[in-house]
């Protein structure tokens, strides 16, 4: 690892100002995904500004939802009991990720910054936009089994690994961030960014702003949604494809109904006028079936990927009938039915 | 092959800093360091208090070899930076015996055979420990899911899964 600087900040502001004092610094948490890239020489910060110790550790009631402090680990998340009640399909999807001890360490304001896991981005004997805007990708051409089948350019193809991420897109969740100029929220569907030309920005965050908190508004889905991952083995393993449900059912007629893909694109992948589609439908295998094959009419496979697009297709089915039915995939029992 | 072309990336202006002080309590007895920032807490534990126990698998997060219990939590000690862990309370395999007696975790991997190379083994017993401790897994599929972060290459998992089932009964 290189060497580099390290401070503590006591506060958000004084965070920010540190931040803003150092164009090359970076904010540190939980660590999982930055001490590990930084072990790889990706991200080579000239200095660690600790943000572990600030209070934004609670989750607390706001109005009709809940505000999560940027903070919370994904442990503490994923087994609130306000979270598990009220919002289960973010405990599902953040039970998904990662592993026991890795939840017990990373933030959930980490985990929406997490970078990909394209092998070409962790390598840097390889060219990579990301990386290094201008150099090139080498998925395009090269083994590319994981990468994205929607919303990619020709300067990336990498995929956003994050479950939680998912489960937040559905429950179009806020991301409360502070910065130099002061504190604003940013709808979570405008937070993560497709990779166009600029492949190197992940999301919309400016440099020196901080996430503090994400927000959740009343809808939770309780009562129908899952989280369904497609994965190479049975747990700790990134998605191949992954799809974040809910429902709202009057009887057996959609009322409302949303979903997110994941591991298919840049950033968790929702698709407003396919959702249209369940709207006031019967819940049954055609209706979910012509929401699958229109948010994958787009969909475009490379040499090593184009599986991914009939397995999201029948994994989206799967798992609109999940919802439906009220059972949803269970993390610890990983048959699906 | 060409050279490692990141390394013609520009390279930030750093002084090295200095190394800073820490104070851990280490299975139960205080430690004060004086650290570099980019010391790992596994290397900290291995190269600074000679606790070799806790095993460097891939260093990155994906094996479970390195884990050990902060503040009573696992985590991965080869992802974590001993300098953010200032205060901190540690509990190693070293430290789970006591009273000349085995962690009831510990007796029940030798009841099981639930080891073939060992290498794996500091890490399992101590997430195994920390499982417990969280409470959330009842049933053999839980133990499983929540085990997932120790990999074992030996392929003892049906023993460790045993293992633990036996100390879970116990505790």
């Amino acid at each position: 690892m290189i060497n580099f600087q390290y401070a503590r900040a006591h506060d958000v502001a004084e965070a920010v100002r540190q931040m803003g004092a150092d164009p090359a610094a970076k904010f540190i948490a939980g660590g999982t995904n930055l001490v590990d890239l930084m072990k790889y020489d990706v991200e080579r910060p000239s200095r660690l500004i600790d943000i572990s110790r600030l209070p934004l550790t609670s989750i607390e009631e706001t109005g009709q939802g809940l505000r999560i402090g940027a903070l919370v680990s994904n442990a503490e998340l994923a087994y609130h009991p306000l979270i598990e009640k009220r919002y289960p399909l973010l405990s599902s999807a953040t039970l998904a990720g990662a592993s026991a001890q890795l939840r017990n360490m990373a933030s959930t304001g980490g985990n929406l910054l997490q970078r990909t896991r394209c092998h070409y981005f962790y390598d840097v004997a390889t060219p990579c936009n990301k990386r290094e805007p201008g150099s090139g990708c080498s998925a395009l051409s090269g083994i590319n089994r994981m990468h994205a089948i929607l919303g990619s350019s020709e300067a990336c193809i990498a995929t956003h690994p994050s479950d939680l991420c998912v489960a937040l897109a559905v429950l179009e969740a806020t991301v409360e961030v502070a910065g130099p100029g002061g504190e604003r929220g940013i709808p979570f569907a405008d937070f993560h960014r497709l990779p166009a030309a600029e492949p190197e920005r992940d999301t919309n965050l400016a440099h020196g702003e901080i996430i503090t908190a994400i927000t959740l508004p009343a809808r939770g889905f309780s009562s129908h949604y899952t989280y369904l991952k497609i994965r190479d083995r049975l747990s700790y393993a990134f998605a191949l494809v992954s799809v974040a449900v809910g429902l709202e059912l009057e009887g057996n007629r959609i009322k409302g109904g949303r979903f997110a893909l994941g591991g298919v694109a840049h950033k968790p992948w929702r698709d407003p006028a396919a959702e249209a589609l369940l709207r006031g439908q019967e819940a049954n295998e055609a209706t979910f079936k012509a929401a699958a094959d229109a948010v994958l009419r787009e969909a475009k496979g490379y040499a090593h990927n184009g599986f991914k697009i009939e397995l999201a297709r029948r994994a989206l089915v799967r798992a609109l009938g999940q919802a439906a039915r009220a059972t949803p995939q269970s993390q610890s029992n990983k048959s699906i039915r | 092959m060409a050279e490692r072309r990141s390394r013609a990336r520009s390279t930030p202006e750093t002084t090295p800093p200095e190394s800073i002080p820490i104070r851990l309590t280490v299975n139960g007895v205080e430690a004060e360091l004086k650290i570099e920032p980019w010391t790992t807490l596994l290397d900290a534990l291995r190269d600074r208090l000679d606790l070799t126990g806790t095993k460097k698998g891939c260093d990155h997060g994906q094996c479970g070899a390195c884990t050990v219990l902060l503040d009573g939590r696992r985590v991965n000690a080869c992802l974590t930076l001993a300098v953010m862990k200032d205060g901190a309370s540690i509990t190693t395999i070293e430290g789970l015996a006591g009273n000349g007696a085995l962690h009831p975790m510990q007796q029940a991997f030798i009841d099981h055979d639930a080891f073939q190379c060992g290498y794996c083994t500091p890490g399992q017993i101590c997430s195994a420990v920390g499982l417990v401790g969280e409470g959330k897994a009842h049933t053999a599929d839980e133990i499983r899911e929540l085990m997932s972060g120790n990999l074992c290459r030996c392929g003892a998992y049906p023993n460790i899964v045993a293992a633990i089932q036996q100390a879970m009964d116990q505790s």
